[in-house]
């Protein structure tokens, strides 16, 4: 009999693939439901404006209409529009706009077709008459007296004052050699998936039951907040994550088009669906970052920070999603990054502006945080003429120092960053990197080498850590069954969309049980199948779905021990699982086939004292702490003073994730992220314009990179396990987003820095980069 | 109006409205859902499909414009039960994480590797221009297509 090799920890190929390289995988727009309608969403022109009136009849009479909502029509009908982060005012957030627009792409009614062409020209057939207001679009001008007001009930746009004060700062800025100032701006963002969002709902008059397929990150939750919006019980909800094509956090969340959506599947007696077009991606989606903060740091000549103090303004858009407000938190607890500073204080003014709303987007506050405390590190450098690696080393925490708590409170798992640092130094041969740098700019050349070492949170984490009103905490969840056959059944209550979980976890179960990876199936993603669960966000898939995952698996393997040591006249702790049987551990050679144990747990003709027939556990694993992965990533670049252009020459990044489950599928996910942080510093920004109207609203106008757009990343690795969870990981999702913004941002600006030019904010493109030297050099 | 056309090598004749799209049609009348929607302004290129041998952006062509015409979909790109050599290299160079832009992806590399059977980095990179990936970073998609290049150069050498 052939061996069964182990998985974990090799380069496997992803179990998802097949289906999705050949045209077979089913996201929502591909569902073909019988009788299926096409709704459509007509959306506001305005970013701020009073409905006036809203002319339907003409729309409701075309051929192939079945129905025309408006906003009002639909007043009372379904709940608000969920926020469960807390905030001093959440608006009442209307599925349709009710009276009132406050920003571009707000849905003000909705028309069902039996088409999707059909619906268009019924969209073009409906007449709203606008009573345009001035909107507020600056969010540093949100509370100044005489701004227009967003939501009246308030009588202001502050959408919460939050303040983490600490007196030690004063202190120590008193002490200081020097209080650096300075501004950053972490602009905003989208998101992108390729997939655009889209629901389709289905509802079952016979058993009252509804179910809704949508591209979300978060079944579970959906169907919990579906419910309430709905007054449905969630046992008659079914909630159905299909194939998902993407979500970077902006699928982490619960939209008006999803209530909407199922509304009208119930109200017509029919199966509807609905397709996010781009454009409505662009404006309707939420969008990410957004965050301007005021910075002073207390420095001192050996390159040590001793305090850190921020004020922050926080865009959160025209109404609140499920964690707008909850995002700026982490980047005001993480900016003083891998470093020991001692004394942090901050205070965040969130504020309500004509746009988008803010939310989760790739990093969520970590990207936002690290930015700030590596912009800081060169700042520090440059103030006092030392090597920007040195003032890093200065301050990291030593690796002795783990578990470590931090000035935000917050208690660092572990970590070595002078490891990481030293590894991605010696990969770019840093002296040697200097030393054509200098080479170079003796030649007029503009070369910069930027550095960043981060640290983030991943795998949040204790359920306290999560908004007391979200339903779910910070835990996850897992089935695993052995079917009669030996083969494995995994449910588990992430909802993986590109992480490839059916693969990492596949092959932590083959090798738990001594099987087979092929003889491995994992479930996600439906809540009529799969156990509540939290869902994917926050690289939580395999930082606490794993352990969770692992729990279920232990189980099993205790149970299956037992019934073995029965068969095999062993006491349970001495058998192993290995090449589909359980044998001695002393002597291999004496074993039984897995088949034999599964047989006696399912046929239980000879009943096993003690225990239940059958081989299904499910477990709930609550982790102790998040896990905090870190690394550092370094780019050579080369700036064209002629264009403005910046030219990727290397690119270097060694990230610590902890242990390393699937080698290619950790790789996949820095690449991609390290792309996504390229792109918020050198191309990416979303642009409303004085009234509020969206510019970039297309792919043509947001500049998504292409291929050739960005480097060739050359990676490597530390491995400092995580003692948080039993599989050392520490998650990888967000890690490359978070490295790359300031490293790259930190070499264009190295690159700069004969021109005396000390800052510019992202994102750094050609026009902006070409005025800044034109600049310089006039100044001369 | 009458639409003939070979969509994988299957004739097919069905009434379109004159305005529909040729990705609607693949999509809605002829259920090849492979192909899909990302932007509808011919920027993502995951609509992309051959037309008569090279490769388009479905979302911007009229299905009455493939009137006679030649059309292959990530469906029909195989031939046979085992996958393009594309198909496989995606697969073994972990080319994709969500899979949405991916069929796209592939219908472009395979017009790139009929015109360009030994293309550098830069010359993939430079061919992807027209197709929008948000998960991979881009760099696996190179290696992915490098992969299939080299399979069929053995093919044809074979």
């Amino acid at each position: 009999m052939a061996v069964i090799p182990k998985f974990v920890g090799e380069r496997i190929k992803r179990r998802e693939d097949p289906r999705l390289v050949t045209g077979a995988a089913t996201y929502v727009d591909d569902l073909r439901l019988p009788g299926m309608l096409c709704a459509m969403v007509l959306r506001s022109p305005h970013a701020h404006a009073k409905i006036i009136s809203l002319e339907l009849e003409k729309a409701r009479a075309l051929k192939g209409v079945v129905a025309v909502f408006s906003g009002a029509d639909l007043k009372n009908k379904i709940g608000s529009v969920p926020c469960v982060a807390p905030a001093d005012h959440v608006p009442f957030h209307p599925v349709l706009a009710q009276g009132k627009v406050r920003f571009i792409g707000e849905g003000v009614a909705v028309v069902v077709a039996v088409a999707p062409y059909l619906a268009q020209d019924a969209l073009d057939l409906i007449e709203v008459d606008y009573d345009p207001l001035e909107a507020v679009i600056d969010p540093e001008k949100a509370l100044e007296p005489g701004a227009p007001i967003l939501h009246e009930e308030f009588g202001t746009n502050s959408v919460t004052l939050a303040s983490v004060p600490n007196p030690a700062v004063e202190d120590a800025m008193r002490k200081a050699d020097k209080i650096i100032k300075f501004r950053i701006y972490n602009q905003r963002l989208a998101p992108v998936p390729m997939e655009p969002r889209g629901t389709v709902a289905k509802w079952d008059a016979g058993y009252r039951q509804l179910t809704v397929w949508s591209s979300t990150q978060i079944p579970h939750l959906l169907r919990s907040q579906l419910a309430e919006q709905l007054k449905l019980g969630e046992n008659k909800l079914r909630v159905i994550a299909p194939e998902v094509g993407g979500g970077f956090g902006a699928k982490l969340n619960v939209y008006a088009e999803e209530a909407l959506v199922a509304y009208l599947a119930m109200a017509l007696n029919r199966p509807v669906k609905w397709i996010e077009r781009r454009r409505e991606n662009m404006s309707g989606t939420t969008h990410g970052r957004d965050q301007i903060a005021y910075l002073e740091v207390a420095a001192h000549k050996d390159g040590t920070v001793t305090a850190v103090k921020a004020r922050f303004v926080c865009d959160m858009g025209a109404y609140l999603q499920l964690l707008t407000p909850a995002i700026p938190g982490f980047s005001g607890l993480m900016m003083t990054g891998c470093y020991k500073i001692p004394a942090l204080a901050f205070e965040q003014q969130m504020v309500f502006t004509n746009k988008m709303a803010t939310d989760a987007y790739r990093g969520a506050g970590r990207p936002e945080a690290a930015y700030i405390a590596e912009r800081m590190m060169d700042m520090v450098a440059g103030e006092f003429g030392l090597d920007p690696v040195e003032v890093r080393r200065k301050n990291f925490f030593a690796k002795e120092s783990f578990p470590v708590a931090t000035a935000g409170g917050l208690t660092y798992d572990s970590g070595d960053y002078d490891r990481a640092l030293n590894k991605a130094l010696e990969m770019i041969d840093y002296p040697k990197a200097r030393a054509e740098q200098a080479e170079a700019r003796k030649h007029g050349r503009y070369v910069g080498i930027g550095i960043a070492s981060y640290v983030e949170i991943c795998g949040i984490g204790p359920s306290s850590l999560l908004p007391p009103k979200l339903k779910g905490g910070g835990w996850e969840s897992s089935t695993v069954r052995i079917e009669p056959d030996c083969k494995v059944t995994v449910l588990t209550g992430v909802s993986p969309h590109g992480q490839g979980q059916e693969t990492t976890f596949a092959q932590l179960v083959a090798d738990a049980f001594g099987i087979d990876i092929d003889d491995v199936n994992v479930v996600h993603g439906d809540t009529a199948i799969v156990q509540y669960g939290i869902g994917t966000f926050g690289s939580r898939g395999t930082t606490v779905g794993g352990p969770a995952l692992m729990l279920s698996v232990g189980k099993l393997q205790d149970k299956m021990r037992k019934i073995a040591s029965t068969m095999m006249e062993a006491p349970p702790d001495q058998l192993v699982f290995s090449n589909r049987t359980v044998a001695l551990k002393s002597d291999p050679s004496k074993s039984i086939a897995l088949q034999q144990v599964v047989d006696a747990a399912y046929g239980y003709k000879q009943p096993i004292p003690g225990l239940e027939p059958g081989l299904d556990a499910t477990s709930f694993y609550e982790p102790t702490n998040c896990t905090f992965p870190f690394g550092s990533h370094v780019a050579v670049v080369e700036v064209d003073p002629e264009t403005g252009v910046t030219k990727f020459l290397r690119y270097v990044a060694v990230d610590d994730c902890g242990k390393i489950l699937s080698p290619l599928l950790v790789e996949g996910q820095i690449h991609g992220g390290i792309a996504q942080g390229i792109a918020q510093a050198l191309y990416e920004e979303v642009v409303y314009d004085e009234n509020g109207q969206l510019i970039t609203a297309t792919l043509m106008d947001y500049a998504v990179p292409k291929a050739n757009m960005l480097p060739h990343y050359e990676l490597a690795s530390t491995v400092t396990p995580s003692p948080v969870n039993p599989l050392g990981v520490k998650g990888v999702g967000e890690a490359g987003t978070i490295g790359s913004t300031p490293c790259v941002v930190n070499a264009v600006l190295d690159a700069l820095a004969p021109l005396g030019i000390r800052h510019l904010d992202m994102p750094l493109k050609p026009e902006k980069v070409w005025r800044a030297i034109r600049d310089a050099r006039a100044k001369g | 109006m009458q639409l003939n056309l070979t969509i994988n090598g299957e004739r097919r004749e069905d009434d379109v409205d004159p305005r529909m799209l040729l990705v609607h049609y693949l999509r809605d009348v002829a259920g090849l859902t492979g192909t899909h929607v990302g932007c509808e302004t011919s920027i993502c290129g995951a609509c992309t499909v051959h037309l008569d041998g090279r490769a388009v952006k479905s979302c911007t062509v009229l299905a009455m414009q493939a009137l006679g015409a030649e059309v292959i979909t990530i469906e029909g790109l195989a031939r046979g039960p085992a996958m393009h050599p594309l198909q496989q290299g995606f697969w073994e160079e972990h080319g994709l994480q969500c899979g949405f832009c991916t069929p796209g992806m592939i219908m472009t590399a395979a017009d790139l590797l009929a015109r360009n059977a030994n293309p550098t980095d830069g010359e993939i990179r430079e061919a992807l221009e027209g197709n929008l990936c948000r998960c991979t970073g881009y760099q696996h998609i190179v290696n992915a297509i490098q992969y299939a290049a080299k399979k069929l150069r053995e093919q044809k050498a074979a």
